[in-house]
């Protein structure tokens, strides 16, 4: 086991809302480390729209996405943040300092003063087929996302999916798998064009069996998965005997973990009070798309000010004592840690 | 009423819903949809990247011409049919007027 993480301000999710807030609370001193379930800080912009201009960022008349993250990562760096990619904020507990800890799904355990949950639109989640006893199968032939390759050599493997995760997965499963069958709703694929020429090559090769126009409605097995059930579009079923079923139809955002943590919600976000945006857990701040007010409006400038007016407080919470001076970086530069 | 047009959304209960949209507003379906209150989440606010804006457009209006974002995320999505389309990707003009659609299950 990993040894704490200790912190004043732990920040879960590192997209642009927490990356700038490292800045603002590294200004008063305050020191931050982020948490993020994705392998990389930048959340959305950098998972899923790198490439795309955002136009409404002050001062930039146009900017990508990615290169926002680039430039946020530049700023903040003098102040050192911590992050711990890849793992998921899973629980939370408060000790009797009045401190925080979070621990992660890997087991690492962060501890703070306080908690900003900058989360978006929550934890990124494979889209699950609407099969109607998927979750039984779950870990016992059923898997969402492929972490080894080598689990499923000389494997019977059936990849349901037209993007390129199913794609590129039915490409690598080919070498190693006993069988790859890809079933997709469509008879064409509109993942990149490379990929559907090469699983094309590697279907007249005999490597995958492609099976269109249909769907894998049903998951059949004593305990284990043995065969699923395929309906094509015409209405016609079959089965087929398998030992994997791998449904890769993509991420969707799930508020996921943070649910359980005694936060009161208002529709899908936390709700929090505007003066500082503390949640009801004195302490456990949330800021960007993830929280909830009257007038919300889900713009990464808005959550920029949030985060700033959230430090503040943070910093009375710590230091209840200190007399905290406001200045502009213009006068006195940034100095970092 | 001037520059706003009717439409019909049938939620997920069965139960229709007569909205009248303004279209000088440059609002799309899901817009009108999560303002309206109906349960729409538009989670990806308008990217085409979610699905949640999921319908089925059940009057016989033209449509605009599918972007590959908006193919691309009904390829991943469930429950698509023929006349799928993403709230999202459809701009409320004056040739929406009577526009009829169905919410898809999510």
């Amino acid at each position: 086991m990993s040894q704490t993480i200790e912190t004043d301000l732990l920040i879960i999710g590192a997209g642009p809302v927490g990356l700038f807030t490292v800045f603002e609370a590294g200004l008063i001193k305050l020191r931050c480390h982020l948490i993020d379930y994705l392998p990389q800080p930048g959340g959305q912009c950098t998972e899923i729209y790198p490439k795309k201009p955002i136009y409404d960022i002050p001062g930039f008349p146009s900017v990508l996405a990615g290169d926002l993250i680039h430039n946020l990562m530049e700023q903040i760096a003098p102040f050192k943040p911590g992050f711990t990619l890849g793992e998921r904020a899973e629980e939370m507990r408060q000790t009797e300092d009045g401190k925080f800890e979070i621990i992660t799904t890997s087991g690492t355990i962060h501890r703070a003063s306080c908690v900003a949950i900058a989360a978006g639109l929550g934890v990124f989640e494979p889209r699950k087929p609407p099969i109607e006893n998927l979750a039984d199968f779950e870990n016992k032939g059923v898997d969402y996302i492929i972490k080894e390759p080598e689990k499923f050599r000389n494997q019977r493997v059936v990849v349901a999916g037209g993007g390129d995760s199913a794609l590129d997965w039915s490409i690598i499963l080919a070498d190693i798998a006993a069988e790859v069958v890809l079933v997709h709703r469509r008879s064409s694929f509109r993942g990149a064009l490379d990929s559907a020429e090469k699983v094309t090559e590697l279907a007249h090769a005999g490597k995958i069996k492609l099976v269109t126009e249909a769907e894998v409605t049903g998951l059949n097995g004593n305990g284990n998965l043995e065969e699923v059930v395929i309906t094509f579009n015409n209405g016609e079923t079959t089965t087929h005997s398998t030992d994997y079923y791998l449904p890769l139809f993509g991420l969707s955002p799930k508020l996921g973990p943070i649910a359980n943590w005694g936060l009161n919600l208002d529709k899908n976000g936390i709700a929090v009070d505007t003066f500082d945006y503390s949640t009801n857990v004195p302490g456990i701040y949330a800021i960007g798309d993830i929280n909830e007010y009257p007038g919300k409006l889900k713009l990464i400038l808005c959550g920029f000010h949030e985060g700033t007016l959230m430090v503040q407080s943070v910093f009375k919470r710590i230091y209840p004592d200190a007399k905290l001076q406001f200045k502009y970086t213009t006068v006195n530069g940034v100095n970092g840690f | 009423m001037e520059n706003t047009i009717q439409l019909t959304v049938i939620d997920r209960d069965g139960i229709s819903h007569e909205l009248v949209a303004p279209t000088d507003m440059n609002l799309n379906l899901m817009e009108v949809c999560k303002g309206s209150d109906l349960p729409v989440e538009g989670t990806c606010g308008g990217m085409a990247l979610c699905a949640s804006c999921h319908v089925y457009v059940l009057s016989d209006h033209e449509l605009p011409e599918q972007s590959d974002d908006e193919l691309d995320m009904l390829d991943q999505a469930f429950f698509v049919k023929d006349n799928s389309r993403l709230g999202c990707q459809l701009r409320m003009t004056e040739a929406f007027n009577g526009l009829k659609v169905q919410l898809a299950k999510v």
